[in-house]
């Protein structure tokens, strides 16, 4: 008989009898995620770009001041410091961004792929030292449900970006109805951001979650049941939606520098 | 028939080694089932512990080429037999012997949580009323067979050893079968967050993984007990309208 020594004891960083390629999971993760910020961060300080026709990319929307025509407030404010570099975006990235931070997938796939706590399940960990979500700073993760009604709001407004995506100005100033790639570019965004805001785990909670009796109020059992459903996928709405807000950016800067070219179907 | 190796791991108190044991195999077998052979052919004191053979009494729970599973449960076919299959003894737990581990500490943690305590009779015969639907997601809680295989998995536990801090994804399902028991009455939230240290799972859902009874342990138990925690906890809002009901209840009360 062969023997082969290894103690039962705390195993070091990366450690493990797995078999399996273990590691491509959080490193494809790594990959994602690190592609969204650096893109996104990209995307939202060059402050141009970011419309094309009646599009309106969703990194800059709502526009609450800035020079295009879906501006809410007008031009960049007087009271913005001349030093400080302005862009829409920055004004309003904050709450989807916090949202995505502090959602409950994406809690737990960065713990894993950019902080190795544990680096996959049943493999060893390179620290020893652990203060979970106890503690600060990760207490602070609580904060999920105050960034969802931001969320919904933003959720909103991105429907209407939709409508407004639907209303083409030809070259006389009139506007009329129609279908562009665009517009189905930022009508499929906004299903995918719709189906992971509304499967959020927070919103599951508020709407029924929190009772223990839910079988005498059809209404919020109804609620409660189609926010469960779309939980079940949450991890899948939460990537698919990350790469579709990330894409519909690209589409309209793409548009607007003039690499693609825009197709009319309506 | 076909050949297969296994590497067992053998030894007491955690101190040992793992050693190869080369066997036949055929179609159909469980890991259990070449475990047994081995303990007939080859290995007589190879302790191992079992009872069902079916999924159900879970006291099979190793880890089988490094993933925790059941060993009556693992089929031969899933795994790859031409590389010698490892099996070990769950690490979350003190070492016996062999592939048997002392998971008494879950006993004592489970006797630390408040039992369930129910509302008064609510019919005239001293018997109570649930709908069906109320205790759906109770049942899908109650399904557990305590296999403790989450608990072996989860990193708080396996590589932090937080026992005394942590109960760990089982007694969190536990809790949340009794939290969301549409009967009781008891309020666990205060230990949740304190004795039970539910702040300690960073939800990376291994514990669902590998739970045999695929509860979804994560999503249904521990994060809905995460929500109710920061409604009574962290949320201003919350307290505030809690407040307020507080004062017209006091202002009502005053007033009769
Ligand atoms: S989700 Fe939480 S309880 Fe489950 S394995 Fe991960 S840290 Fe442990
Ligand atoms: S929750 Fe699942 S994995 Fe955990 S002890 Fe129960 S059956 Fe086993
Ligand atoms: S839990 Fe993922 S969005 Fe709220
Ligand atoms: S022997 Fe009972 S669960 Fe495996």
């Amino acid at each position: 008989m062969a023997h082969v020594s290894l103690p039962i004891a705390p195993r070091r960083f990366g450690e493990t009898k797995r078999t399996d390629a273990w590691w491509i999971q959080p490193a494809v993760i790594f990959l994602l995620f690190s592609t969204f910020i650096v893109y996104s961060t990209w995307a939202a300080l060059q402050g141009n770009h970011y419309t094309y026709g009646p599009y309106l990319s969703p990194f800059y929307s709502p526009e609450l001041f800035g020079d295009s025509a879906h501006a809410w407030f007008g031009p960049r404010p007087g009271w913005w410091p001349s030093w400080l570099l302005f862009s829409p975006a920055i004004l309003i990235l904050w709450a989807p961004g916090g949202f995505r931070f502090t959602c409950y997938y994406y809690r737990g796939a960065y713990y894993k792929a950019f902080w190795a706590d544990p680096p996959n399940c049943a493999v060893g960990e390179p620290r020893s030292s652990y203060r979970g979500e106890r503690h600060f700073p990760l207490i602070l993760q609580n904060v999920h449900r105050f960034f969802l009604y931001f969320a919904i709001l933003f959720l909103v407004i991105l429907l209407r970006d939709v409508w407004d995506a639907m209303w083409f100005t030809d070259a006389t100033g009139h506007r009329t109805f129609g279908i562009g790639v665009g517009t189905l570019v930022l009508a499929v965004n906004v299903t995918l951001l719709g189906g992971y805001t509304l499967g959020c785990h927070s919103l599951r909670h508020m709407v029924g979650g929190i009772l223990d009796r839910i079988a005498e109020r059809p209404v919020r059992q109804a609620v409660y049941d189609c926010s469960s459903c779309l939980n079940r996928n949450h991890m899948q709405w939460a990537r698919l939606s990350l790469v579709m807000v990330m894409f519909a950016d690209l589409y309209i800067r793409l548009c607007s520098l003039g690499v693609w070219t825009d197709w009319r179907l309506i | 028939m076909s050949a297969a190796t296994f590497r067992i791991w053998r030894g007491e108190r955690g101190d040992g080694r793992f050693e190869d044991y080369p066997t036949t195999v055929s179609e159909g077998m469980v890991v259990l089932d070449a475990v047994h052979r081995i303990q007939s052919e080859q290995a007589n004191d190879l302790a191992c512990r079992w009872n069902c053979k079916a999924g159900k009494c879970g006291s099979c729970s190793a880890e089988i080429n490094g993933k925790p599973r059941l060993m009556c449960m693992t089929r031969l076919n899933e795994l790859d037999l031409a590389k010698p299959v490892t099996i070990e003894p769950m690490r979350a737990f003190p070492h016996v012997r062999d592939l048997v581990t002392d998971v008494s500490w879950n006993f004592r943690v489970k006797q630390k949580i408040q039992p369930f305590t129910p509302c008064a009779p609510q019919a005239a015969d001293g018997t109570w009323r649930m709908q069906q639907r109320d205790v759906d997601r109770v049942q899908e809680f109650r399904k557990c067979i305590e296999c403790f295989l989450c608990q072996d998995v989860c990193h708080v536990l396996r590589d932090h050893n937080r026992h005394d801090s942590f109960v760990g994804p089982r007694f969190l399902v536990h809790v949340a079968a009794l939290e969301m028991h549409p009967l009781d009455t008891a309020d666990r939230m205060a230990e949740l967050r304190e004795a039970d240290g539910i702040g300690y799972c960073n939800i990376t859902k291994c514990c669902t993984t590998v739970c045999p009874e695929g509860i979804a342990i994560t999503d249904n138990a521990i994060i809905p007990l995460k929500e109710r925690v920061v409604d009574r906890f962290y949320d201003p809002l919350k307290a505030l309208v809690r407040l307020m009901r507080r004062e017209t209840r006091d202002e009502r009360r005053e007033t009769s």
